[in-house]
């Protein structure tokens, strides 16, 4: 037994070992790898623009002019329905552009430079108030311009290069698809157009649009002091510096940023390990009613997360049931989501009380997977029970559930629901937290209070350094796992 | 000599492989109460009696009645009903948008190879990485512009919502995905011989055969509604109409837990037992959905 233990510490410290030599390579390599992939795009906008001046001198007419009037090529070789798409394209771009575009464009740049203001007429006392410019709208408005002039310049790519080919096919006297063959083609070869068009249509919408917008909010002093109606403006790294440097913000950032991986690390690991603990006492051999007591477990898993987080808050509350236990049994009864530590630990406990069942049943399904010849031939080379244990169902487990590690902890640092439904991020007024932070505050919680108190600026910020936390967690251990490598090899 | 010492070591280990069998019973009773007693606790308290329990704190009520079930029907502050509708209409407009969205690029994903099929796994995975709601505020002012949520009539709101569920749901292709990894290619091919084209192997073989997936698919973007608390508050505002069950029932035990102890947690049974049932009922495909994919490997 003491050999096991010592065995598996030494494994988890070979793990850590690891990992922190992953984190230190990967940010020696970083600088190198970033200069590569700029480098790499470099050379792919290079052989891009030669080939599109190589294709002009070799088309004829009707390529050169689809250069400047889309569809051209396609007119040229009597593809008339796809000639008028490309032009009406076109026109309804410019038209857009000069009616609305380059006035975002430069909007984007000014963050606008007349404010609405309030004239007080003296005579009668009546106020009356003057339209101006908005900056967020001016931001917004902006990054829609700077999308529709990349998809426009996709199109006019396309157009240029269907040109082309047009124009290569037609010289060895291959026949052109008629604007029937183009659907049917759509239907066919080409459907997975037609669904990522649909499916990504929701995706800019409602996720990129909006991602682009606030992490430009980010570069800005938008915030309570600087609302958009009377204008805020571009602010380069001041919000980043202002959280790294050795002032003011970085006195909260920091501690809340050791809290979120703590309570990350906490989170996932101890909700694994004791959920495999469950998941094999349950499967045990002799142990009857497998299913009702799996049941019970289940049961928190089914009922919706907020329901069960608000009923736990009760429960434990200055006036919930247990402290009135206490009470009755002559103890002191307090609120014990006001001491930071308490209400850390009470956090992480109820955490397990709603994670604990989903690794169980997660585990015990893939327990039930594990082939038992394994185990037949293991007895007859006389294993130990213990050793079966640890050769067989513990590398399995793993290897199974390595992916839905990585994710966990990725999804408890974002974990906002049972922090926020369970303290809201308190105890408020722990000394050295300041600007909306509790003791409990993950970063993701800091981030939705100051975007309630219209602090966007922090809110933004906040959100890119979380996105940098999971980014660089992911990268190290995906370089670690090797599920990601052989996409192919599985089909 | 030998057989006596024999007779003791089976005793023995009998006797250890007993203990073993009670301990373990002994655990998984304690274990069991741990995670039932509060749930206990909430229905028994949804049946308090109308003077409500709040102030006694106690375990269990003093008297029993359907007063706060009633009160869910009829309360006007807080017009639980209304919520519970809303809910259900996102959620089953979602389910539909949602699982079409998740499915079509799974598909594609899983199916097609084409030149930025790279790019976009590795945009998809980037954009998951930010916290999901950082760009809530975008979302709002967004809306905001084309008069679809601040003060307007709750059914824009209810829009709004459905429109952000189910906008990004393309991005969770990763699970469907692996499911799709695992149904052979030879069917495809077999009716790409038999002239069919691929929307049409798309529609009539591959869906039919993906039934768990899809459940599994649907179940998902159906309680994603139930369960988000974060885009429901922000975007819904103060009009108690246009709320979300999450929603009323967070504020309605914030705001004012003295009045409305009891109901909060008649409340919670009349959205729990539906869900729970739900899930239960297609707890096989939530299983296989999250270990399918990983299983294969």
């Amino acid at each position: 037994m003491a050999q096991f233990f010592q065995n598996t510490l030494a494994k988890i410290g070979q793990w850590f070992k690891s990992l922190g030599l992953g984190i230190v390579s990967f940010f020696k390599n970083l600088p190198r790898n970033i200069a590569k992939l700029f480098i790499k795009l470099g050379l792919a906008i290079k052989d891009g623009f030669l080939n599109y001046i190589r294709m002009f001198r070799e088309g004829d007419l009707g390529v050169k002019l689809s250069y400047i009037v889309m569809g051209a090529g396609a007119f040229a070789r009597k593809q008339i329905a796809k000639g008028i798409t490309y032009l009406v394209i076109e026109l309804l771009f410019i038209f857009y552009m000069a009616f609305n575009g380059i006035g975002a464009i430069g909007g984007f740049f000014t963050l606008g430079t007349e404010f609405s203001y309030d004239i007080h007429y003296i005579a009668d006392g009546k106020t009356m108030a003057v339209a101006g410019d908005n900056s967020m709208q001016c931001l917004l408005f902006g990054v829609v311009a700077i999308i529709v002039i990349f998809a426009f310049f996709m199109m006019y790519m396309m157009n240029v290069k269907s040109a082309f080919e047009s124009y290569e096919n037609s010289v060895i006297g291959k026949r052109l698809p008629t604007f029937k063959d183009d659907i049917r083609n759509l239907l066919d070869k080409k459907f997975y157009v037609v669904l990522l068009v649909i499916a990504l249509i929701g995706v800019i919408v409602f996720t990129i649009l909006p991602l682009i917008f606030m992490i430009l909010i980010a570069f800005t002093n938008w915030d309570q002091n600087h609302p958009a109606e009377s204008g805020f403006s571009w602010v380069g790294l001041e919000n980043f510096l202002a959280l790294f440097g050795s002032t003011g913000l970085s006195k909260t950032f920091f501690p809340v940023l050791l809290w979120t991986l703590i309570w990350a690390l906490a989170a996932t690991f101890l909700n694994y390990f004791l959920g495999v603990a469950l998941a094999l006492l349950i499967n045990k051999k002799d142990l009857k009613g497998k299913k009702i007591w799996r049941t019970f477990f289940v049961l928190t898993i089914a009922i919706p997360q907020f329901v069960s987080l608000l009923l736990m808050r009760q429960l434990l509350g200055e006036f919930g049931p247990i402290m009135e236990i206490v009470r009755s049994m002559g103890g002191q009864g307090r609120n014990l989501f006001e001491d930071t530590t308490t209400a850390r630990i009470i956090v992480i406990a109820i955490n397990l009380w709603v994670g604990i069942p989903y690794s169980m049943l997660i585990t015990s399904g893939i327990l039930m997977n594990i082939p038992q010849d394994l185990y037949e031939s293991a007895r007859i080379d006389g294993a130990s029970k213990l050793t079966m244990f640890r050769k067989i169902t513990l590398p399995y487990i793993l290897f199974v559930t390595g992916p839905y590690l990585i994710t966990q902890f990725i999804g408890n640092i974002n974990n906002f629901n049972v922090i926020y439904l369970l303290t809201g991020g308190g105890p408020f007024g722990v000394s050295g937290l300041s600007d909306g932070a509790g003791g409990t505050s993950l970063l993701v919680t800091w981030l939705y209070t100051m975007t309630g108190a219209s602090n966007y600026k922090l809110a933004s910020t906040l959100g890119i350094l979380t996105f940098l936390v999971c980014s660089i967690v992911s990268l190290i251990t995906y370089r670690h796992s090797s599920a990601t490598k052989n996409e192919e090899d599985f089909q | 000599m030998n057989k006596i010492l024999t007779a003791k070591k089976t005793s023995s280990l009998k006797r250890k492989k007993q203990i073993s069998r009670t301990s373990a019973y002994i655990i998984v009773v304690i274990l069991s109460i741990i995670w039932i007693t509060p749930l206990i606790w909430m229905i028994v308290q949804s049946f308090a009696g109308p003077e409500g329990s709040y102030q006694t704190g106690s375990l269990f009520p003093s008297s029993f009645s359907f007063h706060w079930y009633a009160k869910l029907f009829t309360d006007s502050t807080y017009p639980y009903w209304r919520w519970f509708l809303n809910t259900l209409l996102i959620s089953l407009v979602c389910l539909v948008l949602s699982t079409f969205f998740t499915i079509s690029m799974a598909y594609v994903m899983s199916r097609f190879r084409f030149k930025s099929r790279k790019l976009l796994q590795s945009i998809g995975l980037i954009l998951g990485m930010f916290p999901g709601f950082m760009s809530m505020a975008a979302i709002y002012y967004i809306f905001k512009s084309v008069g679809m949520v601040g003060d307007v009539a709750f059914i824009k709101k209810l829009i709004a919502l459905i429109l952000v569920y189910s906008g990004g749901a393309g991005l969770n292709y990763y699970v469907s995905k692996g499911f799709f990894d695992t149904v052979s290619k030879s069917l495809d091919e077999a009716a790409r011989i038999d002239g069919a084209s691929n929307s049409t192997i798309f529609l009539r073989i591959i869906l039919p055969l993906s039934k768990p997936i899809i459940v599994y698919t649907a179940l998902m973007s159906f309680l994603g509604p139930w369960g988000d608390f974060i885009f429901a508050s922000y975007l819904l505002g103060t009009q108690t109409d246009s709320w979300t069950v999450a929603v009323g029932l967070y504020e309605m035990i914030t705001k004012d837990p003295v009045n409305y102890y009891n109901m909060f947690m008649a409340g919670a049974v009349f959205v729990a037992v539906p869900i729970t049932g739900l899930f239960l009922f297609l707890q096989k495909y939530f299983v296989e959905g999250i270990t399918g994919g990983a299983v294969k490997g």
